[in-house]
């Protein structure tokens, strides 16, 4: 057994004495399968055969209507079942339900209107994904773009565009909270401070993507869904609303393993509609797996905000009261369960701090991007952005260490449990303790001389503090608070968070573990055999678990799956009751069978015996298996031991009370983080020189997953801080659509954190374990920018931190240009395209007028030109090819003249489209006569490019556009001299003259 | 010449893990596809499909290489090597793969196959290669869950254990 | 994320690949080690009728000294490069661009000749052959022809290569002795190359190359000049590239990494 040492020790010792499993780092149950190829994620496991395959036509426009789509050739293609539309879906299915009361629907695909680069707008089911990729590109979709709301800020405007009518001046809530008596306090303060930040979207993008496999019996009229689906299970009551069947006739299952999700799988309900209604439509199984593209530009991401927090702040640097001004965005739905991303860390605004007035406004918005939903830390990166910068500003401004004004406004040891103002009930902790051992422990001091070291020596050096609480365990009902008391009252009441564990006893005495939990990689197989191993008194080994859910089989509840952090916390000590009761049960079995009574029985080393005597004892799998070979046997009112279902709610999760006040989570652990970072001189990228974190998660079960978790989120942290964006242009084009935009950290990025730690259990729970997955997603991000900040001595901090944006902070004012050369003029992220050029044509304006006017000569001028249809003598249609390299599509494009001032100069507007983007653009040439009969040919554009090549080929894009816009006047230039273009050379030579034109021409 | 014309099945021949491939497939089936739904080893996973987070490497003639941007008729001939030759048929784990177990250098395991072919082809060339070298590796990678702190140690072991430096056999018996 | 269809043609012969590439160039494509053209394939931003595969050509397989100039045959794969016992003496540039290139797992497979083909911008090994001044074998059915680096890259993704020919060979002056360096900068390492740098020493002073900020890479000659001169020379050099914003970079950031890694490198190869 070299695999598992030390595993069977407590077995062979029999003795009461063993060491508890809980509390080791065992070895994972889950680690062969998945280190030796047999994992099995849901592309893993085999499909009936005739399942059909989907795949999924985007959007390319953030905003437009949807004019027409033609299906008929991608219908007719080899291997394909159906093409389906939203018009479509919205046959087969009902609105998913939207979090707030107004009049809006949320679909799973566009239906009329899309909303965001990336959303549905038809899907193709085929015999392959192959196949079906091949019809999506026979489907003509015509849009009519509309103008694009990005800024959540400039969404609220009157003036905006609106996404949906049931959200006027797209905000679908807008509450205001007074907790304490913030105004006076406000008023009286000597001292405010404020700060405003907007907080970027990201998402946790686990490796694996998306995944279902629907199926539909009209027999029966259900649903068998299988899908990597992470919770939580409320979801599963949109769904079944969503598919319009009575919740007992949607079947949802989970695979066996998930490759990671981090809150982020939540998001692929909508897709289970969309394959439940395809399954539906076909009468066949359809699977679909996301790819890349997909996940990035349209799966879930985390909401981006805009805050704006002030402080009243006495002289010692104690905080009388906080305001919040909070504007999300979600995006371009209101999809479940937001706005819970808002909502979540309600009850802990005030974070580990003493803080009793606080004043809270809370705008939801919907913009043109993708709808956000869960991701790892969940409010938390968003709230805690803001209020330790806010912390860190207060130092700055009152010239105090950042140390120093944390600790004074901690939570005081001695008042735990303790009720934050918003209504939290923290429940257990001790700050200072943790604050002054990470200080110590974690070589603060050192740090300090390290960072006047390295400032001594020129470097760019700061040192950055976070604290932190993270809460665990969500209350159903937090989300509820976005709702008025009244309209709670209407509703009824929602709280809790039900756990479920399950165990079961086999004929032979074998032990197995059911639970909802839906793990994603986190281990949790692994300590709920150590939990229930430690009752029973039998090995991990012995135990048998499985984390898959079948909501037609196991017991489950909404608050189900695998999010908030509820593992530990909620369901590892669900399954140690349900052991537990069992175990009691088995005592009284036992003692009959031991003839001694059932408080003297424990169980230990694979026996069940008399703790007087424990000689006098029995195997635990004869006691165990009674109750199937033998019932009879059994004591009177013990019932079966065969099988014991437990179901954990905790009491402190109430609904939010009238005054609004809510417990948001059950446990708040307590992180306190502190880092150095250097600001490299030349490329000015950030660099953790030095990071320390501190956890208070109340008991750990198993310290190497802890640890996993810390540096798991500290990473993902990582990325959030200095690489991670999901960027969108000011026309809503999406701009980080593969891996190569999207920069996840590798190996190189992440620096090891020193992880320390300290054990304050939970009052609460069953282990007296707090959540731990979240808190650096919380903390780190803060952290690093507190540490930027420091290095800088600037206020306004913004993630990401990217490197370019630090250059005016660092060197101020750029050297200028040397006389003659003009600077370009493309604004950061902006993605219009602007440029001039000039080229000399062998013939009179006259000339060139006419060939510009005339469709056969502009088809034989413009590169790639099939077709030019003459509308009007200026109005224009072409079919044209365009290729840059190996890139090439087809694309419509309509040209309209204007502005005609024959022969000097016309102003062209234009747009193409095609399956990989749209542009549009307008350009102004001009036609001046030289001496020899040439003409001087002058150009200036302006253009936009969209859709799929702006969101995977941004890098390239604009000089793409250049050399084609170029090519254009290059074949103009060509055919008016007369040239008889041989393929190549004459190109070549063209493009060639191109370049110097570009080169000098700007 | 050997044309092979696009919607049609053209025999592939080739090695996987030892055991000859005969099989057929269309020109544009990538390796990934055709090992994990043609031939039913999915311990080779697909992540991105454009060649950045490495969950689909394989190795090819001994080199790591994307499966994602392998066509399988380009593999003709070659020896490839995937996740599953790693543990022995009675399923006891290799040296590396223990190294991860006991460093708890996966959590999902989703990318893990990937990373392990990365560092078992690194290794079979350099017996010696150095943190730097297995790090340089390692950022060929995409991992979500571990922070890589832990595939960096297991990495480290395992390279010293190759090299005889330790003997993690004798320490586990 | 799957490609379209096309056919696959493993060439037996160069004479084969180039027939192929006679009949059909517009709609063919060479694949070599494939990494940049596999991605774009997946993608469906290149949608060929035929690929031509060039990985059996045992004559483009070679990397040779060939009258001052090593050429890399189009069949030589960046880590067969890297592994080229005289690289470091013979090509010292390449030896400091390689490891940048990509990843070890795109190295073993991607080759040199590829990568020129493609013409990223950002590329490390396009911006090598025209630091150095190198020149690519073009080879038709017709004929062979040579052409300079900084005539062959006309911009993104766009070449002097014809339709009709591939790629057989590139050649790269040999180091001969003459100090080398390169550095680049990248969100992460392996991304594409906000800005590398390569420098050369010349006769005359040093000739230094830039990628990743102007359509293609671009050099520029350097004499030795005294320090305040040379700033006024790269700052030239550094808005002559016409550097644009993008969402990882302004191109402020760029033009001042040219100024300042174009410093230290004309520093460190005149040292």
């Amino acid at each position: 057994m070299g695999e598992f040492p030390g595993m069977n020790v407590n077995a062979a010792a029999g003795a009461s004495t063993a060491k508890p499993w809980v509390g080791q780092s065992i070895p994972r149950v889950e680690d062969p399968a998945l280190l030796s190829g047999r994992g099995r994620f849901i592309d893993d496991i085999g499909v009936r055969p005739g399942t059909l395959h989907a795949a999924i036509l985007r959007s390319p426009h953030a905003h437009a209507t949807i004019v027409a789509i033609d299906t008929a050739a991608a219908k007719q293609a080899r291997g394909v079942a159906a093409v389906l539309t939203g018009e479509d879906i919205k046959a087969l299915t009902a609105s998913l339900v939207v979090g707030v009361k107004a009049p809006v629907e949320c679909w799973p695909i566009a239906v009329g209107r899309v909303r965001y680069a990336g959303e549905p707008v038809a899907m193709v089911v085929a015999e392959s994904r192959y196949l079906a990729e091949d019809a999506i590109d026979l489907i003509d979709a015509q849009y009519e773009a509309l103008p694009a709301v990005i800024d959540p800020v400039r969404a609220m405007d009157p003036g905006a565009a609106l996404l949906h009518n049931g959200f006027p001046r797209n905000t679908a809530s807008d509450r205001s909270f007074k907790y304490g008596d913030p105004e006076p306090i406000f008023a009286d303060a000597k001292r405010t401070i404020a700060i405003t930040i907007r907080y970027p979207r990201n998402s946790c993008t686990p490796i694996e993507t998306y995944g279902v496999i629907a199926e539909y019996d009209p027999g029966e009229q259900a649903y068998d869904v299988l899908a990597n689906f992470q919770g939580p299970f409320s979801i599963h009551a949109v769904l079944s609303r969503a598919l319009k069947v009575p919740g007992n006739r949607l079947r949802l299952r989970t695979p066996p393993d998930s490759g990671g999700s981090f809150g982020v799988k939540q998001g692929v309900f909508p897709y289970i509609v969309l394959m439940a209604a395809a399954a539906r439509a076909t009468g066949r199984p359809v699977k679909w797996i996301e790819d890349r593209l997909e996940h990035l530009t349209a799966s879930v991401s985390a909401t981006n905000r805009v805050t704006t927090l002030r402080a009243a702040v006495a002289d010692d640097g104690k905080v009388l009261a906080l305001d919040w001004d909070q504007v999300e965005d979600c995006g371009a739905h209101l999809r479940a369960p937001e706005p819970a991303t808002l909502y979540r860390m309600h009850g802990n605004l005030t974070g580990a701090y003493d803080i009793r007035h606080v004043a809270v406004r809370n705008r939801v918005v919907v913009t043109n991007k993708t709808p956000t939903g869960l991701n790892r830390g969940f409010g938390g990166p968003q709230v805690y952005f803001a209020l330790e910068r806010l912390m860190q500003r207060i130092a700055v401004e009152l010239k105090r260490d950042p140390v120093e004004i944390i600790s004074r406004n901690l939570v005081p040891a001695d008042a735990f449990p303790y009720r934050t103002a918003t209504g939290a009930l923290l429940d257990s902790g001790n700050y200072q303790q943790a604050l002054a051992r990470a200080v110590s422990e974690g070589g603060l001091e050192a740090l300090n001389a390290r960072r006047d070291q390295a400032r001594a020596e020129g470097r760019i050096y700061g040192i950055g503090f976070t604290a932190v609480v993270e809460p665990s365990v969500s209350n159903m009902g937090y989300i509820t608070t976005v709702l008025t008391a009244a309209e709670r009252r209407k509703a009824g009441p929602k709280n809790g968070a039900q756990a479920t564990a399950t165990i079961t006893i086999d004929p032979l005495g074998g032990v197995s573990v059911q639970v909802a939990s839906v793990p994603q990689g986190q281990g949790h197989r692994t300590v709920l055999a150590q939990v229930v191993a430690d009752v029973l008194g039998l090995t991990p080994a012995d135990i048998r678990v499985n984390a898959e859910l079948d909501t037609a089989k196991d017991a489950w509840s909404i608050a189900s799956g695998n999010y908030a952090s509820r593992f530990a916390p909620a369901v590892a000590g669900t399954a140690k009751i349900a052991a537990e009761r069992l175990a009691g049960r088995l005592a009284r079995a036992a003692a009959a069978g031991l003839n001694t009574e059932s408080d003297d029985i424990a169980f230990a080393g694979g026996f069940v015996f008399s703790k007087r005597n424990p000689d006098n004892k029995s195997p635990f799998s004869r006691i165990a298996a009674l109750s199937h070979w033998s019932p009879g046997a059994l004591p009177e009112g013990i019932g079966q031991t065969i099988r014991e279902t437990a179901f954990w709610t905790p009491p402190e999760l109430t609904p939010p009370d009238d005054q609004d006040h809510v417990n948001s989570s059950l446990c708040y652990g307590f992180i306190f983080d502190f880092c150095g970072v250097e600001i490299d001189r030349v490329t000015l990228q950030p660099r953790i020189d030095h990071y320390v974190t501190m956890h208070d998660c109340g008991t750990i079960l198993h310290p190497a997953m802890v640890d996993g978790q810390v540096r798991g989120g500290y990473a993902q942290a990582i990325g959030a801080a200095l690489y991670e964006e999901y960027a969108y242009a000011p026309d809503g084009s999406f701009l980080s659509g593969t891996f190569a935009d999207y920069l996840l950290p590798t190996v190189a990025e992440v620096p090891e954190p020193l992880i320390l730690h300290m054990q304050t259990p939970s009052p609460f729970t069953p282990l007296g374990s707090k959540g731990v997955g979240e808190g650096n997603c919380m903390s780190t991000p803060v952290c690093i920018a507190n540490a930027v900040a420091d290095a800088l001595g600037v206020a306004d901090i913004e993630l990401p931190l990217l490197p370019a944006r630090l250059a005016e902070a660092v060197r101020g004012a750029e050297m200028a240009a040397p006389s003659g050369t003009k600077a370009p003029e493309t604004r950061h992220g902006d993605r219009r395209l602007s440029g001039e050029g000039s080229a000399k044509v062998a013939a009179s304006p006259q000339q060139v007028w006419a060939m510009l006017l005339d469709p056969t000569t502009l088809a034989a001028v413009i590169p790639g030109c099939h077709s030019v249809k003459k509308l009007s003598h200026t109005d224009f249609t072409a079919i044209v090819t365009i290729g840059i390299g190996p890139v090439k599509g087809r694309y419509r494009a309509r040209i309209v003249l204007s502005d005609l001032d024959k022969p000097a100069g016309v102003t062209l507007a234009g747009n193409v489209d095609g399956a990989l983007g749209f542009g549009s653009g307008k350009g102004r040439i001009t036609l001046a006569p030289e001496t020899d009969g040439v003409t001087a040919v002058h150009y200036r554009y302006d253009a936009e490019i969209g859709g799929k090549i702006a969101s995977i080929g941004g890098r390239l894009l604009d000089g793409a556009a250049r050399l084609i816009i170029g090519q254009v006047f290059a074949g103009l230039a060509r055919q008016a001299g007369g040239d008889t273009p041989a393929k190549g050379g004459v190109i070549a030579s063209a493009l060639s003259k191109l370049r110097s034109l570009f080169g000098g021409g700007r | 010449m050997t044309r092979m014309a696009a919607e049609q099945r053209h025999r592939i021949r080739f090695t996987l893990n030892g055991e000859a491939v005969d099989r057929a497939c269309e020109p544009r089936m990538l390796l990934t596809d055709f090992l994990r739904h043609e031939i039913g080893a999915t311990g080779t996973h697909v992540g991105c499909e454009h060649g950045v987070c490495g969950a689909c490497t394989v190795n090819v003639d001994g080199r790591p290489a994307r499966a994602c941007l392998t066509l399988t008729l380009q593999v003709e001939g070659s020896e490839v090597r995937t996740v599953e030759s790693l543990a022995d048929r009675q399923g006891r784990l290799g040296l590396l793969q223990s190294a991860f177990r006991r460093h708890h250098a996966l959590q999902c395991g989703f990318c893990t196959p990937g990373i392990l072919m990365s560092l078992d082809a690194l290794f079979a060339r350099r017996a010696n290669a150095d943190e730097a070298e297995i790090r340089d590796v390692l950022t060929g990678h995409l991992c979500r869950c571990t922070g890589y702190a832990p595939i960096v140690r297991a990495a480290l072991e395992a390279a010293a254990e190759l090299r005889g430096e330790t003997n993690r056999e004798a320490v586990d018996a | 994320m799957k490609p379209a269809a096309f056919d696959y043609v493993r060439a037996e012969s160069l004479d084969e690949a180039l027939d192929v590439l006679r009949n059909e160039g517009g709609d063919a494509r060479i694949i070599a080690g494939g990494q940049s053209l596999m991605p774009m394939l997946n993608m469906r931003l290149a949608r060929p009728r035929i690929l031509v595969d060039i990985m059996r050509l045992a004559e483009l397989r070679r990397v040779e000294p060939r009258q001052g100039n090593i050429a890399v045959g189009a069949a030589v794969r960046q880590a067969e490069l890297l592994e080229w016992p005289a690289l470091d003496r013979d090509l010292t540039l390449l030896s400091l661009a390689l490891p940048w290139t990509g990843h070890a797992q795109t190295r073993s497979r991607g080759t040199v000749c590829g990568s020129i083909a493609h013409a990223d911008p950002s590329a490390e090994m396009p911006l090598a052959l025209v630091a150095l001044g190198g020149e690519v074998v073009l080879r038709s059915a017709r004929k062979r022809r040579r052409v300079a680096a900084h005539d062959f890259f006309l911009g993104v993704m766009a070449t002097d290569r014809n339709d009709d020919e591939m790629i057989e060979a590139v050649e790269f002056p040999a180091t001969n002795g003459r100090r080398c360096a390169f550095r680049e900068v990248a969100r992460r390492h392996g991304d594409f190359a906000i800005v590398a740098c390569a420098a050369v020493a010349t006769e005359r002073g040093v000739r230094l190359a830039v990628g990743g900020v102007a359509d293609m890479p671009v050099a520029r000659e350097f004499d030795i000049l005294p320090a305040s001169a040379l700033d006024g020379a790269l700052n030239a050099f550094a808005w002559d590239l016409d550097a644009r914003d993008d969402f990882h970079a302004t191109a402020r950031y760029r033009r001042d990494l040219v100024r300042m890694i174009g410093h230290e490198l004309i520093a460190e190869v005149t040292r």
